[in-house]
């Protein structure tokens, strides 16, 4: 009996911890276009979430690259089809890896400073004071981050799927003595621009799922410094099996 | 919008008073995960008037203050500004109102990504004042508050009671029309909970400002409010003014007034095995909610 009660426990703060995200959804999306319009604060965001991302997303997708072309190009010597290495590594980046690894990787990064930020501000009475102040926190504090997460994830894909590619194209040309000249044209037979679009579609959903669930998480945290400690966890761990989950349907959908 | 207006309450008060009602609270009940905070409190507050809420610590008077500017909905119950029913409104309605008030909090609650300046022209700034009325007036609250240099500093570089110094400077700084203090001389050395409570005064005095504090300091009380009420039990239990609080011959007042350990206040404590817990001690709200022990005396109600 304890059992169920526990299993029942656990689905009910599930059921609730999805009501919370679709609902604070819709006050996001609704105090988005109200003014005041604090444009200083997105900047700064944008700023956070995208060119701070840079040098982690650079390794993280230059690596993916470079391991892929060193995986297919051993693989695919088997059966001589080395020629389209280039092909892999462009279609697998751009359709899947470089979104869902820059969306995990930002989602450690910004995400969780994200919900310990919002976090720590609800337990010391700062989103208290916002509001008796007549600011309406998710306006003041949601709204920014999320609009910056979804315009600067995409951009930082397209950065993602260049770096990607290029380094590919380094492993399999200066590393295993591939024609530089067929690597680069098998690299783009294949691909098309809804490959790279439906990446960057991806990558605008991975931001508005990690945001939306670190504020969230942040905003309904209780419970002083362990809390708070409690929330960005909860955050990165939901963030990051949100977008896998979230990743597989999208596939489903845009393909 | 009509709707949404009421009259204060339904009738039985003397139109007069009606028409000067700035906050009436009615019959409200909060509880949290089961423990009654507050439970069914009325009380109303005149325009221009200064309330002081008195009582042990954890009974509910920051949550009932809580309530007074809408940042708590209550269970049950309800809440009038300027006869508005405050969770009638619209969320933007609502943060409206709220721009009505100065708030400052017991840790001050200033927000630390931003220095101190910034802090105190949040407010100003969000009102769209220009720049140069906000630095002008920043100055001005800054020197209310005798700190005049640390506009600057980060919070996180404050003590506690210049944080809370800062918070009570952000809280007048829009120059609002009711003023809510949650303890805002506690652990202030003597010399500074004066220059609170002068500032208080003079604020009561030259603005006509409606004033609602929370103390545990009898004197400031005695200074600062022209009504004092004893919240205990998620109630009020006695309100009077100033002067006749003090006096009063009620049992818990007397045993709040004079701080002893003994008395109807901690009867509840005692029963229970805790450790009695006199004001200043700091039993969760839920152990003091209304026990049949408290005497309940002829409440003074609007």
């Amino acid at each position: 009996m304890r059992l169920f009660e526990a299993i029942g426990r656990r689905i009910l703060s599930l059921l609730e911890e999805f009501g919370r995200f679709f609902q604070m959804l819709g006050r996001v999306a609704g105090w988005t276009f109200l003014p005041p319009y604090d444009l200083p604060e997105h900047v700064r965001q944008m700023v956070r979430v995208g060119v701070d991302s840079i040098p982690v997303v650079f390794l993280t997708t230059l690596f993916t690259g470079m391991v892929m072309a060193l995986q297919t190009f051993n693989g695919f010597a088997r059966f001589h089809a080395e020629s389209l290495v280039g092909s892999v590594v462009a279609l697998s980046l751009t359709r899947e890896l470089a979104p869902v690894l820059t969306a995990l990787m930002v989602t450690g990064r910004v995400g969780s400073s994200m919900a310990a930020e919002i976090g720590s501000m609800r337990v010391t009475e700062q989103i208290d004071a916002l509001t008796a102040l007549g600011t309406e926190p998710v306006q003041y504090l949601m709204v920014p981050r999320v609009v910056a997460a979804i315009l600067m994830m995409p951009l930082l894909v397209i950065m993602g799927d260049a770096v990607g590619m290029y380094g590919g194209y380094f492993v399999a040309v200066q590393l295993l003595g591939a024609n530089p000249v067929t690597y680069v044209e098998n690299s783009f037979q294949f691909l098309e621009v809804s490959d790279v679009t439906s990446g960057i579609v991806k990558a605008a959903v991975f931001g508005l799922i990690f945001s939306m669930i670190a504020c969230v998480r942040g905003y309904y945290t209780e419970g002083g410094a362990e809390g708070v400690g409690r929330s960005t966890t909860r955050a990165v761990v939901a963030g990051s099996l949100a977008i896998l989950f979230a990743d597989f349907f999208l596939t489903k959908l845009l393909f | 919008m009509e709707a949404k207006r009421r009259t204060a309450t339904s009738g039985e008060p003397e139109p007069g008073r009606r028409a000067a009602t700035k906050i009436l609270v009615e019959k409200v009940s909060k509880s949290f995960d089961g423990k009654v905070v507050l439970d069914g409190i009325s009380l109303s507050v005149a325009e221009g008037e200064s309330l002081v809420i008195v009582g042990s610590s954890g009974t509910g008077k920051s949550v009932l203050l809580k309530h007074l500017i809408g940042l708590l909905e209550p269970d049950s119950g309800k809440v009038f500004v300027d006869e508005e029913d405050v969770w009638a409104l619209s969320d933007r309605e609502r943060n409206a109102l709220r721009k009505k008030f100065g708030m400052s909090f017991q840790e001050g609650a200033l927000f630390d990504s931003m220095s101190v300046f910034d802090n105190i022209a949040f407010p100003l700034r969000r009102s769209g004042r220009p720049a140069s009325e906000v630095r002008g007036r920043v100055k001005e609250c800054l020197e209310i508050v005798h700190l005049p240099d640390v506009g600057g500093k980060r919070p996180s570089e404050l003590s506690g009671g210049m944080r809370r110094r800062v918070g009570f400077a952000r809280a007048i700084a829009h120059e609002p029309e009711i003023l809510l203090f949650d303890e805002p001389n506690t652990g202030l050395d003597p010399i500074m909970t004066d220059v609170i409570d002068e500032v208080i005064l003079e604020l009561k005095e030259r603005l006509d400002v409606t004033i609602v504090t929370i103390t545990h300091h009898m004197e400031s009380a005695r200074k600062i409010g022209d009504r004092v009420a004893l919240l205990h039990g998620g109630r009020i239990l006695f309100e009077a003014p100033a002067e006749e609080f003090l006096r009063a011959d009620h049992p818990a007042v007397k045993q709040f007034v004079e701080g002893n350990a003994e008395g109807p206040l901690t009867v509840d404590f005692e029963r229970q095995g805790a450790v009695p817990a006199g004001p200043g001690g700091s039993p969760s709200p839920g152990e003091s909610g209304g026990g049949p022990t408290v005497p309940r005396p002829p409440r003074e109600e609007a």
